[in-house]
């Protein structure tokens, strides 16, 4: 079972000409679920971006660490092999790559050193989440449906097993079982081995399945509330406009 | 033309006087008068034309002015038994039975035909020179009947041309085999010729490979694909193929070319697709100094189909041309083209597309796309794709990309901890497989995978 914790620090960044994120600040500790709201707009996505170092995007100031390690300084690739991983809301195709050589490539690298088997731990995941093994040997995201793609991004999670990961909208796309099984596997994960969560979402449906310990409503690139599951229903109920 | 040149009558276009390209040269090369005939006439318009140039539109990016014809000679027919030396023979055996199962194998060597095996009677393919088909002469030019430049050339200097005549309604299992070896000494010109007519509701699939005796596929470690016996031999090499598929038929046809570094390729394959007939050739592009491989596939009956595939990787300095014509000229005709390939170290690539859809061709649809993955700084791709439509009622779509190992790519395996040599590697294979796969005959999938990977500097591991 991992401690750690994930700390965002007065983060701004954005796109070049445009500071989306203005000061950011929040902390997730390992175990922990918290859910990242907000309207179109706000910067969730360009949080989930920043944080993993997708190219296109700038840092500006403040600072993330994953106890204690500058995320920031690092390239995407050993960001990930620190602990964090991002389920894309967008996950991309790769042709010709199928998942089991990228985790084959990729278990090498996971914190606490390669596991030993990835076809065993692959077939396990995809029962758990309801993962059609015909897709295992497809190509990354190729010929796949939105909710398959999610599906596919826990999947790797769950073979992976960050310390932290970011939820990019992985509730978009999915339907009502999708969204169970995705958030039950997350759930669970948060006691299995301590995953740390960052769950960035629009609606509160996927809050229902994978409860959070605490959300923050973002706004204008910055986190304008914070407070427990509540916060979530209040959201639901009233809109963004009060945080506007 | 420049003002000056008008004035004075010169034309400084005008045609070449070769000494070794003359209709002399093909009078002299053996076969049925007919054949001896067409040889001539064909040597007479050639030596009667003018070379191609860069200044011309489809010869545009090409190196057609450094290619020097004084360099070469027609060769071949000083062996008339054909002879692919004692070591290549045992490697070539071992090539063609890499491909599986097959229904008949022609080797020719340096143009002249040297095996010839079916194991399917004559009721289902007629298999052998095209001297020896009672139809020969009206087979060869059936599809390609106005020949220009480099096909003339071939006309002129084809040895034995090769027939695949697939009986109508008969069903061919496996596919036939054609290998053409290039050998012997530098400055040799090669002109091989292959005839495939699918007879009307036929099916059947031809594997048609264009090789250097001494680099490529019949290299001699069979570990390394592209290890080659010593430096190349500067060769001319000029193949020509006609695919005529009947109505209600289905041909597909794959071909490789694994010729020498310091060869000169113009291939130029021809299709004619009839009515409810479908065409699905894939080409593989690995060899050759420069090589130029022109694919003219014109739909002349209704419904008719092609899928047209293309694999390539350039590596050194090595110049890969490809210029396509999907040629709508029936209602309700599909086409499909995707050429795909890569282009290392110094190398370059050129494809340039035209679809053309003609007045009456209603209802068509065309597709033309074309993605060039550049994997060194100092390589290039130009991608020229065009579009040509007489008629409203169709649909057209093209599309082309040329660039580094795509950025979103690499982000999403790094993303997973993937480091990013790793991560280009994987995208590469993954190029390549993904396009493997879309080889029609499975017998040549394998292979072609196999000499893709070698190729691209990348295997799976």
């Amino acid at each position: 079972m991992s401690t750690g914790e994930l700390v965002i620090e007065d983060l701004r960044a954005g796109i070049p000409g445009r500071e989306i994120l203005q000061g950011l600040s929040l902390t997730v500790r390992s175990g922990e679920v918290h859910a990242v709201m907000g309207p179109n707009g706000s910067g969730k996505s360009t949080l989930a971006h920043v944080l993993m170092g997708r190219p296109g995007y700038e840092v500006l100031g403040g600072s993330v660490t994953l106890d204690g390690i500058d995320l920031l300084a690092l390239p995407t690739w050993q960001r990930a092999r620190a602990g964090l991983f991002l389920a894309m809301q967008h996950p991309i195709e790769v042709p010709g790559v199928s998942l089991v050589e990228s985790l084959t490539a990729a278990r090498q690298t996971v914190p606490g050193g390669p596991f030993p088997d990835v076809l065993e731990r692959l077939n396990a995941e995809a029962a758990r989440i309801s993962f059609d093994e015909r897709f295992l040997d497809r190509s990354l995201n190729v010929d796949l449906s939105g909710g398959e793609r999610k599906r596919n991004e826990t999947l790797q999670l769950g073979v992976l097993r960050p310390r932290f990961a970011v939820l990019d909208e992985i509730d978009s796309g999915l339907d009502v079982d999708a969204l169970a099984d995705v958030g039950r596997r997350v759930q669970e994960a948060t006691s299995e081995w301590g995953l740390g969560v960052l769950a960035i979402t629009h609606f509160r449906r996927l809050l229902d399945v994978l409860r959070p310990d605490v959300v923050h409503v973002l706004s204008g690139g910055r986190v304008v509330a914070t407070g427990g599951a509540e916060l979530a229903e209040i959201v639901d109920r009233t809109g963004y406009a009060a945080y506007t | 033309m420049s003002a000056e040149a008008r004035a004075t009558g010169l034309d400084p276009r005008e045609a070449p006087i070769l000494p070794t390209f003359t209709p002399d040269h093909a009078a002299a090369l053996p076969g049925a008068p007919w054949l001896a005939q067409r040889r001539v006439e064909a040597a007479e318009a050639f030596s009667s034309s003018p070379l191609p140039t860069e200044k011309d539109e489809v010869w545009r990016y090409s190196r057609i002015d450094d290619l020097d014809l004084e360099r070469f000679r027609p060769t071949g027919s000083e062996h008339p038994g054909g002879d692919p030396g004692p070591s290549s023979s045992g490697r070539l055996h071992a090539l063609v039975d890499g491909l599986g199962a097959r229904s008949g194998l022609v080797v020719t060597i340096n143009g002249v035909l040297a095996t010839l095996s079916s194991s399917v009677g004559d009721d289902v393919v007629v298999l052998g020179r095209a001297t020896d088909h009672p139809e020969g002469a009206d087979l060869l030019g059936a599809v390609l009947a106005d020949p220009h430049d480099f096909p003339l050339l071939n006309d002129a200097f084809a040895i034995d041309p090769v027939v695949i005549d697939v009986q109508a309604g008969a069903t061919v299992a496996d596919p036939v085999v054609v290998v053409h070896v290039v050998s012997g000494a530098a400055g040799g010109a090669v002109f091989p010729r292959t005839v495939v007519r699918t007879g009307a509701g036929a099916t059947a699939g031809v594997i048609e490979i264009v090789v250097d005796a001494d680099s490529g596929l019949l290299a001699d470690a069979p570990t390394d694909l592209f290890s080659s016996a010593g430096p190349p031999v500067e060769r001319l090499v000029v193949p020509v193929t006609e695919l005529k598929v009947g109505d209600g038929a289905s041909l597909a046809y794959v071909s490789i070319q694994s010729l020498g570094g310091a060869t000169w390729q113009m291939a130029h394959q021809a299709s004619i697709i009839g009515a409810d007939a479908t065409l699905s050739s894939y080409a593989v592009a690995l060899g050759g100094s420069y090589a130029r491989l022109r694919t003219d596939s014109a739909l002349m009956g209704e419904s008719g189909a092609s899928r047209l595939r293309a694999a390539f990787i350039g590596r050194d300095d090595q110049m890969l041309d490809f210029r396509t014509l999907q040629d709508h000229r029936a209602p309700r005709t599909t086409s499909d083209l995707l050429f795909m390939g890569a282009v290392a170290d110094r190398s370059h690539s050129v494809y340039s597309g035209l679809i053309r859809v003609r007045r009456g061709a209603v209802k068509s649809d065309a597709m033309q796309t074309n993605h060039n993955l550049v994997l060194d700084e100092g390589a290039h791709a130009d991608s020229v794709p065009n579009l040509d439509i007489e008629e409203n009622d169709v649909k057209c779509s093209h599309g082309s990309t040329v660039g580094p190992v795509d950025e979103d790519q690499r982000y999403y395996l790094e993303s997973r901890g993937i480091e990013p040599g790793r991560a280009e590697q994987l995208i590469v294979a993954g190029f390549f497989e993904s396009i493997a796969d879309q080889v029609p005959l499975p017998g040549a999938r394998d292979l072609i995978g196999r000499a893709l990977a070698e190729r691209s500097g990348v295997s799976h591991g």
